[in-house]
């Protein structure tokens, strides 16, 4: 019930998100058939909108997937390296095969993140963690070391500009026949929420999972790579969107648990919505510009990241 | 019936198994105990196939238990390890329910609902069903993972000091419960406890290890003696007899 206005006030949100925008368009015009308001609604504002949708709903789920089987409030893909090593394997292709159709600059893109991924996880397993707060540091350090990489080479090869638009989560080029890929991250995030159960099982810890009857590996691994492949799906068409993942899980959990049965409609939905929020107040703030959405959310990612470690901080006290 | 055979296992340069060979009959309450290092969690962490040993085996009804399927033996075995940390908030209800993912893969059946219902009332744990674990006392909330245990209704349930961080009064309906569960359900429940006399008073079998050897087994009346104590902890315990019951005192 909750959910179900939850989820219109996302259509509400979504139906605004089409209006806005440099060049008006009007229901009236719409209604008496004009080509070019029909072409603006068709080739931009729709396939905008649906990008936006898609791309928050699958990277608050991924978030929340990541926290639930690292056991980490504080982890998402852009604090676990797994968005840098993304786009430097989106790099590598630009430069290696810079004729390869977006699908397999996708893939390559998708098995950096999950390399990234990895190599936070065998880094974590080797420093001895005192502190939660530890974990999501190691990985900030580690993008950071990914993030120099990926930018040593970019300079090299004069191309700044293309990493730009990867770090930089920036909807207003999305057009149509630019987006759709963003529906294979959906389709994962389904699968996430299909198997949902385990999930929540793996969370419970490599014993816990074990004793009942768990192959927690293998579930771990698929989570990473539901994980990777969201991330690069989102990185490559419309750029890396900061502390999204981070939290939506996190205020969702607070007010609900971490179920993921549960959680993760209320993930997907908020997760939307909020992009949406950020998307079109960054298109009417400094109208006609446009202010980029990861640039919002990391206003307001930033703030609320900060008041949730210090509410975490104190319950843990 | 559990057994092991001449399992081994060491960390680094330190022996923490050194070939244990011991049988657990099927029924009743067996505990383990011993001083700190002696090598009890580890052997339980292996006869739950938490972790593989180096060498030898452990069988349970004659099969050798890290061949068993997972799902299958999640069926018949169930563990609680002594850390219970939880980073996902979950409600006590969902926990509970979570001990029947062996038999529901998730979608729970009217059977499962029951026996998750029959589980919070054994432990006492309806009026705290919606709450979250983090919301929880630590008594409270080891009455949950218990609850979850007991849910997954396996033959054997194997705890690893389940008496850890619970007053007096928690401890001892913790026991209580345990000792219930053994004789209605004829469950078989193995337990690493620190406290001697617990062992002595709810055991009907103690297994004795030091440094990595079972080095004694039997009843309390026969574990429970001074000279027995002393070889196990390496210091001297007075015993007395009460209501015919062994006590060992330690404090003074």
């Amino acid at each position: 019930m909750r959910l179900g206005l939850a989820f219109l006030l996302v259509v509400v949100l979504a139906g605004i998100s089409l209006w806005v925008g440099v060049s008006g368009i009007s229901l009236a015009r719409l209604a008496g058939g004009d080509p070019r308001d029909w072409l603006i609604l068709w080739e931009s504002r729709v396939p905008r909108m649906l990008a936006l949708v898609l791309s928050g709903a699958a990277m608050a789920i991924a978030g929340l997937l990541m926290q639930i089987v690292i056991r980490n409030r504080f982890v998402e893909p852009s604090t676990t390296g797994t968005v840098e090593a993304a786009g430097l394997g989106l790099l590598v292709m630009t430069l290696m095969a810079p004729g390869a159709p977006v699908i397999v600059k996708m893939a390559v893109g998708a098995v950096f993140a999950l390399g990234g991924t990895g190599l936070f996880l065998m880094v974590l397993r080797r420093v001895p963690l005192r502190d939660q707060m530890m974990v999501p540091l190691i990985g900030i350090i580690l993008t950071g070391v990914l993030h120099a990489v990926t930018t040593f080479i970019a300079y090299r090869a004069d191309l700044m500009q293309t990493v730009l638009a990867w770090t930089q989560g920036d909807l207003s080029g999305v057009l149509r026949g630019r987006y759709e890929l963003l529906w294979l991250g959906a389709a994962m995030a389904v699968i996430a929420w299909i198997a949902a159960d385990r999930f929540t099982l793996a969370g419970l810890g490599k014993d816990m999972a074990t004793s009942l009857g768990l192959a927690h590996g293998r579930v771990l691994a698929l989570a990473l790579v539901i994980v990777s492949g969201v991330t690069a799906v989102v990185v490559v068409t419309v750029g890396t969107i900061p502390f999204l993942g981070l939290i939506v899980p996190n205020l969702v959990s607070l007010a609900m648990g971490d179920n993921m049965r549960r959680a993760v409609p209320w993930v997907a939905v908020s997760g939307a919505g909020l992009v949406l929020v950020c998307d079109i107040l960054g298109r009417i703030l400094r109208a006609p510009y446009e202010i980029p959405v990861g640039t919002i959310l990391g206003v307001i990612g930033s703030f609320t990241f900060l008041i949730l470690i210090l509410r975490r901080r104190r319950d843990v006290a | 019936m559990i057994e092991t055979r001449d399992l081994r296992k060491s960390y680094g340069t330190s022996l923490v198994l050194d070939g244990v060979s011991v049988t657990l009959p099927r029924g009743g309450i067996t505990t383990i105990i011993g001083a700190n290092g002696a090598g009890k969690s580890t052997l339980l962490s292996v006869i739950s196939r938490l972790l593989s040993p180096d060498s030898g085996t452990a069988l349970m009804d004659g099969e050798d238990i890290f061949r068993i399927n997972g799902p299958e033996l999640a069926k018949k075995l169930a563990v609680l390890r002594q850390e219970n940390h939880l980073t996902a908030r979950l409600t006590v209800r969902e926990l509970v329910s979570f001990g029947r993912y062996p038999h529901s893969k998730g979608r729970l059946s009217d059977a499962d609902r029951a026996a998750v219902a029959h589980a919070l009332l054994w432990l006492d744990l309806n009026d705290l069903q919606d709450r979250f674990l983090d919301q929880l006392s630590g008594g409270q909330r080891q009455r949950a993972f218990v609850a979850m245990v007991l849910a997954q209704e396996t033959d054997y349930i194997l705890l690893d000091e389940p008496l850890n961080n619970l007053d007096m009064k928690n401890a001892r309906a913790m026991m209580l419960i345990l000792r219930e569960a053994v004789r209605e359900l004829q469950k078989t429940v193995v337990m690493v406890l620190h406290d001697i006399n617990f062992a002595s008073v709810h055991s009907d079998r103690i297994i004795a290890m030091k440094a990595g050897k079972v080095i004694h087994s039997g009843g309390p009346d026969e574990i429970v003696a001074p000279a027995i104590l002393r070889e196990i902890y390496d210091m001297d315990i007075e015993v007395r007899e009460i209501e015919n019951r062994r006590f060992a005192f330690y404090y003074g």
